[in-house]
C-alpha cells in the first residue's frame, strides 16, 4: 500500500530536477552562450536570490526560453535585458544598475575604502610622531630649566 | 515527562542568568569578592541545565514523540538515526535552543579556564555573558518555544526538509554556531575591558584564543555548507551570495581582522580601540545574521509580516546590545590609549591593512545584502543583488590581500626596511608568476580569472614557505630544515593557514574559469565526451530507500578505454515531506571532479544528463580546512595556552620579544 502510494506520489512530483534542460539548448553554441551568460544575470523571480540559470523552478524555465527566443529573433545581449527588464522591472537584474539612488550601493565600499585609508594614514604617522619624544624638542619651560641648571 | 522537565531547566537558566548578568557586575563595582565569585557556579549552573533540556529535546526526536508539536514538524519514525538527531537543529526553535547552548557553554568555559583573569575583570566577563544569553533565553521561552505539546497527538511526523538530510548539512549548523555564538565571548570580553577601563596586552592575549577558536568553527561550518551546495543542489555551484550565506561570511571576516589586530594589541599594545571595536562588530554581524536568517526580512521583505514578533525581538536585542556596547566605547574610547610606536613600513602598518581590506570587504557584503531592503524602504525600488554583483565588488579586496599577504606576513615589527622582505619573496614572487604564465599558456581563449587565481594561490603558499625559511636564521639547509620544524607552532599555524587561503584561491579560479559542462539527452549504452572524459550511460533503475524513492543511474566515466570510475547519480523523492532532491555523483580527485546529474525521462526515450568536469574543485574546501587547521596549530601554540590559562599577572605581563 505504502509503496504503491510513494510510486503514485514520485509520478506526481517528479518536477524537474535539472536548471537548464537538454531540450532548451539553442543549436548555434555560440547563440547558446550567450544566453547562458545573460540568464546568470538573471533572478529567478520566485527563488531567493538565484539566477535563471541555477533554478529549476519552472517559472525560471519559462524566463530561460524569452532569452533564447530574443537571442534567436537577433537581438543584442543589451536590447534582451531591456526587454525582460520592460517586462519585470529591474527586480529581474541580479546586478542592479548603476543609477539614481543606486550608486550608493556602488559607491559604498570604494568610499569606505577611501576613508579607512585616510583614518590609517594619519593613524601611521601619529604612531611614527611618537616615535622618538626626546628629539621633539624641548618646551620653553623646560629649556630655560635646562639652561638654569647647566648655566648654574 | 522529560518534555516538561527539560522546559523548566530552560526558565530556570533564564532566572539564572538574569541574576548572574548583574550581581557579578555590582560586585566588581564596589569591589565585594563574595558578589564576583557567584559568576563561576552560575555560569555553570546555567550551561549544565541547557545542556539538560537540550538533551530532553533530543531524546523527544530519538524517540519520535509525537507529541511534541516541533518532532511532529520535523521528524519522521522512518528517518535514519543521524537525521533524527540532527533534525533537532534543522529547524528553528531547536536551532535557538542550540544557540543558547552554545553560548552558555562558552560562558562556562570561560569561568572554567579564566582562573588566571583579575577576579573583577572575569566577574564582568561573565556577567556581560550572561546578559547575551538572558536575553535569547527569553527569546526561546516567550517566541519559539520548542517544548510546546500538540493538542492531539498525530501518528507519525512531516519529516525534515529532505535537503537538509545529509551528513555534510547534519554536521553545518553546529559548527556555524560554535562560530556564530563563540564570538560571544570576545564581545564580552570588549565590553568588559570598556566598564573596567583598561586594555592592555594581556587583554589581547586572552580574547586571542577565543576568537581564533570562533574563527576556525565558522571556517568549517561554512565550508561544509558551502560543500553541500556543491554537491546536493546539483548544479556545483559552491557559493551563492545567498543572504544567509553572506550572514555566515560576514562575521568570518570580521573575526579574521580581529584575530590579526589582536596580534598588534598582544605584541605591540596599538591599535587597542579599533580591536575592541572589531570584537564588538564582530558579534554584532553574528546577530544580524540570525536577524537575517531568522526574520526572513532580507530575502522576502513580505516574509517579515509572517512573524514579526520573532523579528522585532531579535532586532531589540540587536539594538540593546550593539547601541549598549557602541555607547559604551564611545565613552571610553579615549582611555585606550596606544603605547607601542612603529614606522611607517612595518608588521604594524601591513596588519593595519589587513583590517582595512577585511573589514571594508565585510562592508561591501553587508552592503549588498541589506541593499534591496534600504532600496524597497527609502527609495520605492525593487530591485536584487546577487551573485553578478559581489563578484565584482568583493574580489578586488581578497586580490588586493592576496598580493600584499606574503610582503606583510615577512615584514619585522616596529620598524622594517620593504627591499629586504621583498629581496627574500623573489623566488616566491617568480614561481607564482611562472605558474600563472604556465596556465595562461595552457589555456585557450579564455578569461584571465584561471591564471590569476593560480598566480595569487602560488604566491601566497610560496610566500608562507619563504617565511618558514627565514625564520629558521642562517645556517646549513640540514639545520634549517630542523630548526623549521622545531617552530613554535604559532609560527607553523600562521604558514599553514594562509597557505590554505591560497589553496583555495586556486580552487576557486580553476573552477570558475576552466569548469566543462555538457548538458544533452543520452540514451542507455551510450557514450559521449566531456572535456577529455567518456561518459557512458549504463542503466536507470528505481530504487527504495528507508524514507524516499530513488530513480539511480548507474555510469560509467572513461579516460579513452579505461574505465575511471562507476557512478550512480541520483533523483530522489522524499513522499512524506513531497520533495525531489538531486543527488549528484562525484568522481573526486585532486586535479578534478568528474561531476554527474541525472534529470528526467525524456518523451523520446533517454534520459536528461549533466556531466561536468571541474578543474581544482576540491581545493576550495581542502583549503579551508587547512585554514582551520592553521587556526588549530596556533591555539595549540604553548604560549597561548598558558595566556588562556593559569599563571597571569595583570601587572606585569611579559611578553617575549617576538
Amino acid at each position: 500500500m505504502l509503496k504503491r502510494l510513494t510510486l503514485i506520489l514520485s509520478l506526481v512530483l517528479a518536477a524537474p530536477a535539472l536548471a537548464v534542460e537538454p531540450s532548451e539548448v539553442l543549436d548555434d553554441p555560440g547563440l547558446e552562450a550567450r544566453a547562458r551568460e545573460l540568464s546568470k544575470g538573471l533572478r529567478c523571480l520566485v527563488c531567493r536570490n538565484e539566477s535563471i540559470d541555477d533554478s529549476n523552478a519552472s517559472l525560471a524555465k519559462d524566463l530561460r526560453m524569452l532569452v533564447r527566443e530574443r537571442i534567436s529573433a537577433g537581438d543584442s545581449d543589451q536590447d534582451v535585458l531591456d526587454y525582460v527588464v520592460g517586462r519585470y522591472g529591474e527586480f529581474v537584474l541580479l546586478k542592479p544598475p548603476a543609477t539614481g539612488s543606486n550608486l550608493v550601493l556602488y559607491v559604498a565600499g570604494p568610499a569606505m575604502l577611501g576613508l579607512g585609508m585616510i583614518v590609517a594614514a594619519f593613524y601611521i604617522r601619529g604612531r611614527r610622531g611618537r616615535e622618538t619624544p626626546g628629539a621633539a624638542g624641548l618646551s620653553p619651560e623646560e629649556e630655560t630649566r635646562l639652561k638654569e641648571i647647566m648655566g648654574e | 515527562m522529560f518534555i516538561e522537565l527539560g522546559h523548566f531547566a530552560l526558565t530556570l537558566a533564564f532566572a539564572i542568568s538574569l541574576v548572574q548578568a548583574v550581581v557579578p557586575l555590582i560586585g566588581a563595582h564596589k569591589g565585594w569578592s563574595g558578589w564576583m565569585a557567584m559568576a563561576e557556579p552560575a555560569s555553570i549552573a546555567q550551561f549544565m541545565l541547557t545542556a539538560f533540556s537540550f538533551a530532553a529535546l533530543t531524546y523527544a526526536f530519538v524517540t519520535s514523540d509525537f507529541s511534541v508539536s516541533l518532532v511532529v514538524n520535523n521528524s519522521h519514525t522512518l528517518k535514519p538515526m543521524l537525521y533524527k538527531i540532527s533534525g533537532v537543529w534543522g529547524n528553528h526553535e531547536g536551532s535557538m535552543l542550540l544557540w543558547v547552548l552554545i553560548l552558555t557553554l562558552f560562558g562556562a568555559m570561560a569561568a572554567w579556564f579564566g582562573g588566571g583573569l583579575p577576579p573583577s575583570l572575569r566577574a564582568r566577563v561573565l556577567a556581560v555573558q550572561s546578559a547575551i544569553s538572558a536575553a535569547f533565553f527569553a527569546f526561546i521561552l516567550f517566541t519559539s518555544n520548542p517544548f510546546e505539546r500538540m493538542a492531539a497527538i498525530p501518528f507519525d511526523g512531516s519529516d525534515l526538509n529532505p535537503l537538509l538530510q545529509d551528513p555534510g548539512l547534519a554536521f553545518h549548523p553546529p559548527f556555524l554556531y560554535l562560530g556564530y555564538v563563540g564570538l560571544s565571548i570576545c564581545f564580552s570580553f570588549a565590553v568588559a575591558a570598556l566598564i573596567e577601563g583598561r586594555v592592555d596586552a594581556a587583554w589581547g592575549r586572552w580574547v586571542r584564543p577565543w576568537t581564533l577558536a570562533a574563527w576556525i568553527c565558522l571556517t568549517i561550518g561554512i565550508a561544509l555548507g558551502s560543500w553541500w551546495a556543491y554537491y546536493e543542489l546539483g548544479w556545483g555551484g559552491f557559493w551563492f551570495w545567498d543572504p544567509v550565506e553572506n550572514a555566515s561570511f560576514m562575521p568570518w571576516l570580521i573575526s579574521a581582522a580581529l584575530l590579526h589586530s589582536a596580534i598588534v594589541v598582544e605584541k605591540r599594545e596599538s591599535l587597542k580601540s579599533w580591536t575592541i571595536l572589531l570584537a564588538i562588530v564582530a558579534f554584532g554581524f553574528s546577530l544580524i545574521g540570525a536577524f537575517i536568517t531568522r526574520s526572513g526580512i532580507i530575502t522576502s521583505v513580505h516574509a517579515f509580516a509572517s512573524d514579526p514578533e520573532r523579528g522585532m525581538f531579535l532586532l531589540l536585542i540587536l539594538g540593546v546590545f550593539m547601541g549598549g556596547a557602541l555607547m559604551l566605547f564611545a565613552a571610553r574610547a579615549s582611555v585606550m590609549e596606544a603605547k607601542g610606536v612603529f614606522g611607517t613600513v612595518s608588521r604594524e602598518t601591513a596588519l593595519v591593512f589587513n583590517n582595512i581590506l577585511l573589514a571594508v570587504a565585510a562592508f561591501v557584503v553587508f552592503v549588498g545584502t541589506i541593499w534591496p531592503l534600504v532600496a524597497e524602504m527609502a527609495f520605492g525600488r525593487k530591485l536584487s543583488v546577487g551573485a553578478p554583483f559581489f563578484n565584482m565588488a568583493f574580489t578586488p579586496f581578497m586580490v588586493a590581500l592576496a598580493i600584499l599577504l606574503p610582503l606583510g606576513a615577512l615584514l619585522p615589527w616596529k620598524r622594517a626596511r620593504l627591499g629586504r622582505a621583498g629581496g627574500a619573496l623573489v623566488p616566491a614572487l617568480a614561481l607564482a608568476l611562472a605558474l600563472g604564465a604556465l596556465a595562461w599558456a595552457m589555456q585557450t581563449g579564455r578569461t584571465a580569472l584561471g591564471p590569476v587565481g593560480v598566480a595569487l594561490g602560488t604566491w601566497l603558499i610560496a610566500g608562507a614557505a619563504v617565511d618558514l625559511w627565514l625564520r629558521a636564521g642562517r645556517a646549513g639547509i640540514v639545520d634549517r630544515l630542523r630548526r623549521i620544524a622545531r617552530l613554535p607552532r604559532a609560527d607553523w599555524g600562521k604558514a599553514v593557514a594562509h597557505s590554505g587561503l591560497g589553496i583555495t584561491m586556486i580552487g576557486i579560479a580553476g573552477v570558475t574559469a576552466w569548469q566543462v559542462e555538457d548538458i544533452r539527452v543520452a540514451q542507455i549504452g551510450e557514450r559521449f565526451e566531456v572535456g577529455g572524459y567518456g561518459v557512458t550511460l549504463d542503466k536507470v533503475e528505481r530504487v527504495q530507500g528507508p524514507n524516499y524513492v530513488s530513480t539511480t543511474a548507474t555510469m560509467g566515466v572513461w579516460r579513452g578505454d579505461r574505465r575511471v570510475s562507476t557512478l550512480h547519480p541520483e533523483k530522489r523523492i522524499y513522499p512524506v515531506a513531497g520533495m525531489p532532491t538531486t543527488e549528484a555523483a562525484l568522481d573526486s580527485g585532486l586535479r578534478r571532479d568528474v561531476y554527474l546529474v541525472i534529470g528526467d525521462p525524456q518523451e523520446g526515450g533517454g534520459w536528461a544528463v549533466r556531466s561536468y568536469i571541474k578543474p581544482f574543485a576540491n581545493w576550495i574546501w581542502a583549503g579551508a580546512i587547512i585554514m582551520a587547521l592553521g587556526g588549530g596549530l596556533s591555539l595549540s601554540d604553548r604560549r597561548v595556552r598558558v595566556a588562556a590559562g593559569a599563571r597571569q599577572d595583570r601587572g606585569a605581563a611579559p611578553m617575549p620579544a617576538e
